[in-house]
């Protein structure tokens, strides 16, 4: 969907200071750019379950992190993201990889719950289905932003 | 076999705490969570307190981690359960992976998942190397200590080590007294958290 340097482009733009994440086929390209940018920095954890709480720390401590990781580490980090977005109702935004959302023949259980489960939550949800879609990603990140809300960039991927 | 809550020679949690709470700097984030959130409030009050609760389990170490690299020019220390670690190990790789220097990870060891009530972890009937878990994860200073007076007297120096530092305090359960005491309110921690960090 995006390439490592466009996402790079808009995470500096938007004002992202740290990227925490453990990448997915689809997300691991950024690497190279994220890494090497100027303008933010990367920060790679071993488990999802870290990323909410060290994003929560790096907003208490002043900056402006974003999470980043696929649907099976959003299910896996559950509680994590449950205490630090409804606990201490931080606004921390994150970026989520559907594994195999653009292939419709697909029973994969990472895809059919990815909606579900933030649904129950009740997140602020954007789709990033297409290439038209890119655009959108920035503007609700600004808009979570401003409202002092999380949310949530639902990244449309295909076969791992 | 022997638990570590059985041992005699595990230090009482207050005053091994009490200790820290007394070379806790002006400038220093201390994060605490579990048992150490009911203590610690009880031995010494500062804004730069995070007294973590509630919490994700295992997410006292990561959350100090981003407190750390978001505030390079303050010392950090990240108090966290025996239970806490062993549900997430993989953070202490993440501190080092994460190049900061400013943190100091203390374990307080007493076997037990003591919120709960008092239950053994997976690791209350073995003897964990946790200050080896984390020399082999990368930390270069790792250390642990099972008797008060030699804590009390060692310590300032383990503190002034090159970090990301670890220290293993073996450590009694807490008092029941302080298990059921609370936190202070979270929304009012947050707020003096935010303000003290940006002074």
């Amino acid at each position: 969907m995006f390439t490592g340097p466009e996402i790079e482009t808009i995470f500096a733009e938007l004002g992202v200071t740290h990227v925490v994440w453990v990448p997915d086929t689809a997300i691991g390209p950024w690497e190279h750019s994220l890494a090497n940018s100027s303008r933010l920095r990367l920060v790679r954890v071993c488990r999802e379950g870290e990323a909410w709480p060290l994003a929560a720390g790096l907003h208490l401590g002043g900056k402006s992190p974003l999470v980043v990781m696929q649907t099976t580490g959003l299910f896996e980090s559950g509680d994590a993201l449950r205490n630090v977005l409804f606990d201490l109702k931080l606004p921390i935004y994150s970026l989520i990889g559907v594994r195999n959302w653009l292939v419709p023949q697909s029973r994969d259980t990472a895809k059919t719950f990815a909606e579900p489960i933030l649904g129950a939550w009740g997140l602020d949800c954007q789709w990033i289905a297409d290439p038209t879609d890119k655009p959108k990603l920035a503007e609700h990140y600004r808009r979570c932003q401003a409202a002092g809300t999380p949310g949530v960039a639902l990244m449309a991927e295909g076969a791992p | 076999m022997q638990t570590l809550n059985n041992k005699s020679n595990v230090m009482p949690v207050v005053a091994a705490l009490q200790v820290l709470a007394d070379l806790c700097g002006d400038g220093q984030i201390v994060v605490t969570n579990q048992g150490s959130a009911r203590i610690w409030p009880k031995l010494r009050r500062r804004p730069l307190d995070f007294h973590y609760n509630p919490s994700t389990m295992s997410g006292a170490i990561p959350l100090a981690l981003g407190l750390a690299l978001a505030q390079p020019q303050r010392d950090v220390l990240a108090i966290s359960g025996d239970g806490s670690l062993l549900m997430s190990l993989g953070s202490l790789v993440t501190v080092v992976g994460s190049g900061a220097t400013n943190l100091t990870v203390v374990l307080l060891d007493n076997g037990l998942y003591e919120v709960t009530g008092g239950q053994e972890t997976p690791a209350a009937r073995s003897a964990v190397d946790y200050a080896g878990l984390a020399r082999a994860a990368g930390f270069p200073s790792a250390a642990e200590f099972r008797d008060l007076a030699v804590w009390q007297a060692r310590a300032a120096d383990v503190l002034a080590l090159p970090g990301p530092r670890f220290i293993r305090l073996v450590v009694s359960a807490a008092p029941h007294e302080y298990l059921t005491s609370s936190t202070p309110p979270l929304a009012e921690q947050l707020a003096g958290l935010r303000l003290a960090v940006s002074n």
